[in-house]
């Protein structure tokens, strides 16, 4: 167990740190770890529900995966990028119909009752498949799960589903829930959503609307030593100014997901006694992405779509409004996945001539005025560089004589206009790469999707080419054929244009250099922090 | 008394019309904004079509607006406030919880306002034109100007992050254990900021209101006839031109109550103060009709309290107001 710690921190502290100048050798002096005290982190909102099974959501991992964990977590070192959790090994058969977990023996739940495979296959069945958003995808052909015994449980599949996918999912679809408390009442509505009961390193202990959350260490754990931490706080500052603020008055120790927005880092690491941290979130890419509406006639036409990518500087973007934050994207799978990517795909170099040479092909001549037509552009509320993108794009496609108006709407007007109205000519998305295209990136470009479902394709775009692709791919089981059914993928949608990834980035955890073992894994933010420990 | 209760009555019975104007508007402007509940919980959670409808369907917003109207309106009539959806907990739960907070702020800001407002316009009232008045006037006029959000933040970077006196946000130290006598010392640390950001905004109208009834009471005959009879000049200034300046003072707190409870939703945010200003804000941010129109009904049922004692207040210091009917 110590070895493992002490190479995880070799990974660290060999990686690209931002961190400020004085704290960066303290960061590389090896410590021992202490045991106690109380962590504080910044939350800017409160999930309505805290249950990781059923909203596999980064707002609520963030709370809720140190109190539930899931079957393997993600790593730096591991074999196929994953660590064990409260699975021990897993093992696909060869004809994708089964899956085998030996789970860890000896873990308990926090009320005390032992954890069985009993849990697993009722969280499996009754919660991932049916009531999770992600896992309705992933597991909806998973026909039942055997438990033979206490230990072991094989899941079952209908049609042949790709291992790789289904290990690809583990960090973030599995959180497995105790079967003891869900089976008594509606699991919508069970208790347990609010005040989670788990078998992870920290016991929920309260929340306090509008305040914070308080999790304390749960002393039964079964990682040795572990945690090292007394107390979790989740300190509720909803004001994007506050997280920075209050990070150097001491009063918090850490911020993650870019809480502390991308215009302060530059001060706040020049801070004494504060770090900058862009590693963590490997796992967790978003992509800034534009999405056309192709029931539009002019949009319809690939060269129009090809003009708009000329005309992004990308490096641009990734420069000024991403603050060097962020890498350019070549298509739909982000660059830093090592299974996934290829760069071997049609790119768009930033040519405004070209662009303005495509769209006069097009046949859409400039008019009065030098404009050849209108649109509307919708950027996305969520994040601020969504929005700040999308000032920018009006300007860019002003350059090729594209009138684009900015509609501005707040996240559920956003959602209604784009999703469910299709009142969109272009708008601004910033999706998620989860580790497998198959879990939510396919879905951003595949036909058939019902009307209302957020970030899918609802531009209309249908093409029965990239859709029996797609298919394809999900049912082939041997991972190099579906990698490079994927790479094809990659290809069909950059030459085509479905939709512009313009940029992808992960965020920033900025942390007092008093927190140690911060960003160990991929997705260190939504882990359990059960090796987080605090100096002095 | 009998005069007290008679007041009381007729504003109850025109309290209820003008909660139902306020209840039927709210309700009206959230129907015209797009996107519902549904949308603004599968924006943060995702979610397929299935689960949508499921969502819509448990919600009751598969129903007509005019259905969902009415069967408010039945609900309040029995004094049920319904169920928050993004809460998923009684609305009445809800507001209750983070109703003190905001009273507090509210009530110390007001206070804070109204005494020194009063206070510093007796100064500047009691020399009209003096250099004392127009350094008020002009400073108070400064501080009205400044947006509260803007105040908050500069006092937070000065005296939280800086000087390290006082905590940056929150309404008590996190999970500190504290009871009694302590716990009310440390929630009153944590109150000083952000009261001070809402009550410097507001002390300009009680200044300058202050300041310009003294200039007109001063040149009143009974004034002069004090002067004339050689009183001195501050018992003239307190006991006849202050005193007389001072009511339409009380009116004014009433009014402002409205305003200020509008101005706590910015100066909560800034805070983090778990109050009903922010609540309403991620009541709208989630479309959660029946918890916002829990809120307005709240806050309207406030500001008509408060308006009323203000009433009952003047009728006590000036005999002329509610005595019958045509009066007032």
């Amino acid at each position: 167990m110590s070895d493992f710690a002490i190479s995880r921190r070799g990974v660290l502290a060999g990686s690209t740190f931002l961190l400020a100048s004085t704290a960066l050798p303290a960061a590389l002096r090896a410590q021992t770890p202490t045991n106690g005290g109380r962590l504080i982190a910044a939350a800017d909102s409160e999930p309505r529900n805290l249950n990781p099974a059923i909203i596999a959501s980064n707002g609520v991992f963030f709370v809720a995966s140190k109190i539930v964990e899931p079957l393997a977590e993600a790593s730096f070192t591991g074999k196929d990028g994953l660590e064990p959790r409260l699975a021990t090994s897993w093992e696909g058969s060869a004809d994708g119909l089964t899956v085998t977990f030996k789970l860890r023996e000896g873990v308990t739940w926090h009320d005390g009752k032992p954890f069985t495979s009993a849990d697993v296959a009722f969280s499996a069945l009754q919660v991932w498949k049916p009531l999770q958003n992600l896992g309705r995808v992933v597991f909806k052909d998973l026909e039942a799960v055997d438990t033979p015994d206490d230990h072991t449980a094989i899941f079952r599949f209908a049609r042949p589903t790709p291992f790789q996918l289904i290990r690809n999912a583990l960090p973030a679809l599995t959180s497995v829930v105790p079967k003891h408390l869900y089976e008594v009442s509606e699991i919508a509505d069970n208790p347990a959503n609010t005040a989670p009961v788990g078998t992870g390193p920290f016991k929920f202990a309260e929340h306090r609307p509008g305040e914070y959350y308080r999790l304390e260490k749960y002393d039964a754990y079964w990682g040795e030593d572990q945690p090292r931490l007394d107390e979790i706080i989740y300190r509720v500052l909803p004001d994007r100014a506050a997280a920075a603020g209050a990070l150097e008055a001491e009063e918090i120790h850490l911020a993650a997901f870019s809480a502390v927005p991308l215009a302060d880092l530059e001060r706040i690491s020049k801070v004494p006694g504060i770090g900058v941290i862009s590693k963590g979130y490997e796992t967790l890419t978003y992509q800034l992405v534009v999405e056309i509406n192709h029931r539009r006639k002019e949009l319809a036409d690939r060269k129009v779509r090809q003009a708009i990518a000329h005309a992004i500087d990308k490096e641009f973007v990734v420069k000024t409004i991403f603050l060097g934050y962020a890498t350019a994207s070549t298509g739909p799978v982000p660059r830093n996945d090592v299974q996934f990517y290829s760069s071997d795909v049609p790119t768009y170099a930033f040519d405004v001539a070209k662009a303005n040479a495509l769209l006069d092909e097009a046949g859409y001549k400039r008019g009065e005025g030098g404009t050849r037509f209108a649109l509307k552009l919708l950027p996305a509320p969520y994040f601020n560089e969504t929005k700040q993108f999308g000032d920018y794009l009006r300007q860019a496609l002003a350059e090729i004589g594209i009138d684009a108006e900015l509609v501005n709407n707040d996240a559920a007007a956003h959602q209604k206009a784009v999703y469910t109205d299709h009142t969109f000519d272009l708008a601004i998305a910033p999706p998620v790469f989860r580790g497998d295209p198959a879990i939510s990136t396919t879905i951003l470009v595949q036909s058939g999707i019902p009307d209302g479902v957020p970030f899918s394709n609802q531009g209309g775009y249908a093409n029965p080419e990239l859709d029996a692709l797609i298919a394809k791919a999900a049912e082939t089981l041997d991972p190099d054929q579906r990698i490079a059914l994927y790479v094809d993928f990659q290809k069909m949608v950059a030459e085509d244009l479905p939709l512009i990834n313009v940029a992808e980035w992960g965020f920033i955890t900025v942390a007092r250099s008093s927190v140690k073992e911060v960003s160990n894994n991929p997705r260190w933010a939504v882990s359990n922090w059960a090796d987080t420990w605090i100096e002095g | 008394m009998n005069r007290a209760l008679r007041l009381i009555r007729r504003r109850l019975i025109g309290s209820i019309a003008v909660l139902l104007i306020v209840i039927t508007g709210t309700f009206l402007l959230l129907e015209a904004a797009p996107g519902d509940a549904v949308d603004a919980y599968v924006v943060s959670v995702g979610g397929d079509a299935s689960m949508i409808e499921e969502l819509r369907r448990r919600w009751g917003l598969d129903q007509s607006a005019a259905t969902r109207f009415a069967v408010y309106i039945s609900s309040l009539a029995r004094l049920d406030l319904g169920h928050s959806v993004a809460f998923s907990r009684p609305n009445l739960d809800v507001i209750l919880e983070r109703l003190p907070d905001t009273l507090l702020l509210m009530g110390s800001a007001t206070a804070l306002s109204f005494c020194l407002g009063t206070f510093l316009g007796i100064v500047a009232g009691s020399r009209p034109g003096s250099f004392r008045d127009r350094f008020l006037s002009i400073g108070s006029l400064a501080l009205y100007a400044v947006p509260g959000f803007w105040l908050g933040l500069v006092l937070i970077v000065i005296f939280s992050v800086q000087l390290r006196w006082l905590q940056l946000g929150g309404i008590e130290t996190i999970a500190s254990g504290k009871t009694g006598a302590p716990r009310a010392l440390d929630i009153a640390r944590h109150l000083v900021l952000p009261v001070a950001s809402l009550g410097f905004i507001y002390l300009a109208l009680y200044l300058r209101m202050m300041r310009v009834g003294m200039a007109e009471v001063w040149r009143m005959d009974f004034v002069l006839a004090a002067r004339a009879r050689g009183i001195g000049r501050r018992r003239i200034v307190l006991r006849h031109v202050a005193r007389n300046a001072l009511l339409p003072l009380v009116t004014m707190l009433g009014l402002q109550s409205a305003a200020m409870l509008g101005g706590s939703v910015v100066i909560e945010s800034v805070f983090s103060v778990p109050g009903l200003g922010r609540l309403a804000q991620e009541a709208v941010a989630a479309r959660d009709t029946p918890l916002l129109l829990g809120i307005i009904l709240v806050s309207a049922v406030l500001v008509i309290a408060v308006n009323l004692a203000v009433d009952l207040l003047y009728a006590g210091l000036d005999p002329r107001v509610g005595s019958s009917g045509e009066a007032a």
